[in-house]
């Protein structure tokens, strides 16, 4: 313990980049990546919900372009869909007369709408694989009680399907987590603008992206641990017995 | 031709960088993987735990990340060990690390653990049977692998491996950041310079769909022919 000790007093006594001041910089990076993770996330769920029973209805002039959206966004990268919000924004007719502009003028907004189309476009996805898997006997079982198509979305398909979409949108959390990094691109101070603001101000890369990439892996860990706290008790119905 | 305000060719030229990326990370990412996933199953303690630390650490973080970790932490690094060399045994050498190098390296080392995460899978769901079956023929293990193992494994690894590949696909976009120019940046810059972002980014955002779609269409076929013997392909769903 003494000799730990020692080592880690050696270790920070020397160290210029770790200061109040830099750690700063990473706790605001920190906030503005989460704000912006799960503000695109909330949104792009509350889209996502009513485009997946879209994309699995029977009318294709409903179907198809829900289907067009997610093929487009789901094809081309988010840089490039970061790019075309941050960049077009201003094309649209009296943007910059409006009041909104306060709001686009930050780099925050077109960011948060392209992670949010993004997002909503890989749920909608989730979402519709997993009530187009609805088991047959649970809708013959409504239907059998006389619900109409709406009660039985509400009551039957929905809430089985979110269930059993939680393992993959577990993993879309972490993927918008790790892919919200290209927003430092676009001038915002996320934890990846930070890192690199340290990088390029005290020219050393293995402090400052080691440092970031250990609190990305706990943020990570910690989706992981509330995401398999949710399954084991939302799916408990799915284990196999006396397990 | 499209000339796109002159930029046209350039956009093409960058279209090429990031198809060769992609394929050549690619090409390194399978091998990385089969290399994780034979080490995830060793019964070996350290090999196995230096396997799931790899797959653990590259996917618990995000790409942009570690590419500029190795990207701009690579030539330090490089830098630092050619001097201990210099400074120990007298050889002078110096290794400028090649952005295009540093991307591949990079992009493969990432989609290495992701493949090794499928390639496990794929390995565990071949029966114990058939490579029984081989060894009785006295294959050797190599032939049994290239015979037995590994087009049995494919029928399994191939819906993972279409998914990896898409992703990776999309990935290429980040070396455009950490100053590589693949079609992204080229757009990139031609929109600053123009202020026309529609009409660099559009054409961009179609190629990599084409890119997508023709890849889709590929492994589609791939996947029937490795489904043979087995019935209808149904495994493959996008």
């Amino acid at each position: 313990m003494e000799q730990l000790n020692g080592w880690f007093t050696d270790l920070l006594s020397d160290n210029m980049i770790f200061t109040a001041n830099t750690l700063s910089f990473y706790w605001g990076g920190l906030v503005t990546t989460v704000q912006l993770v799960f503000l695109s996330l909330v949104i792009g769920m509350i889209l996502a919900v009513p485009l997946a029973i879209g994309r699995g209805s029977k009318r294709r002039w409903i179907k198809l372009p829900i289907y067009a959206y997610t093929y487009v966004f789901r094809g081309t990268p988010l840089l490039i869909q970061l790019y075309l919000v941050y960049y077009g924004v201003v094309f649209f007719e009296g943007i910059q007369d409006s009041i909104f502009w306060v709001v686009f003028k930050q780099a925050f907004f077109p960011a948060l709408i392209a992670f949010t189309l993004n997002t909503a476009a890989y749920t909608t996805e989730i979402f519709h694989g997993a009530i187009k898997n609805t088991a047959k006997g649970e809708i013959e079982a409504a239907r059998a009680y006389g619900m109409s198509r709406k009660l039985m979305m509400r009551r039957i398909i929905l809430p089985s399907a979110f269930r059993r979409a939680l393992p993959a949108y577990g993993n879309e959390v972490i993927f918008m987590l790790h892919a919200s990094a290209v927003a430092s691109v676009v001038t915002i101070m996320d934890l990846t603008g930070a890192a690199y603001y340290v990088y390029a101000r005290f020219y050393a890369p293995f402090d400052a992206f080691i440092f970031v990439a250990l609190i990305y892996l706990c943020l990570t860990f910690g989706i992981m641990f509330v995401f398999r706290k949710l399954e084991k008790r939302l799916l408990a119905h799915l284990r196999p017995r006396g397990a | 031709m499209i000339d796109l305000q002159g930029y046209g060719p350039r956009l093409l030229e960058g279209a090429m960088v990031t198809i060769e990326l992609a394929v050549l990370s690619l090409i390194l990412a399978v091998i990385l993987g089969l290399l994780t996933a034979s080490a995830k199953l060793s019964r070996n303690r350290l090999i196995h735990g230096i396997g799931t630390l790899y797959t653990t650490l590259v996917r618990g973080v995000p790409d942009l990340v570690l590419m500029m970790l190795l990207f701009y932490g690579g030539q330090i690094g490089i830098n630092m060990l050619t001097d201990q060399l210099y400074y120990a045994f007298d050889i002078d050498i110096f290794i400028n690390i090649n952005a295009f190098v540093a991307g591949v390296i990079t992009i493969g080392l990432i989609f290495g653990a992701y493949m090794g995460e499928t390639f496990r899978g794929a390995f565990q769901a071949v029966e114990e049977g058939q490579m029984e079956a081989a060894r009785a023929y006295g294959m050797s293990p190599l032939l049994a692998f290239r015979r037995v193992r590994f087009p049995l494994m494919m029928r399994h690894a191939l819906p993972g491996i279409g998914n990896n590949w898409m992703v990776l696909l999309k990935t290429t976009a980040l070396v455009s950041i950490i100053g590589l120019t693949d079609m992204v940046r080229v757009a990139a810059e031609a929109t600053k310079a123009t202020h026309e972002p529609f009409m660099f980014m559009i054409p961009v955002a179609m190629i990599y769909l084409l890119i997508a779609t023709l890849s889709e269409w590929g492994f589609a076929k791939l996947t029937k022919r490795y489904n043979t013997g087995f019935g209808e392909s149904s495994e493959w769903n996008n």
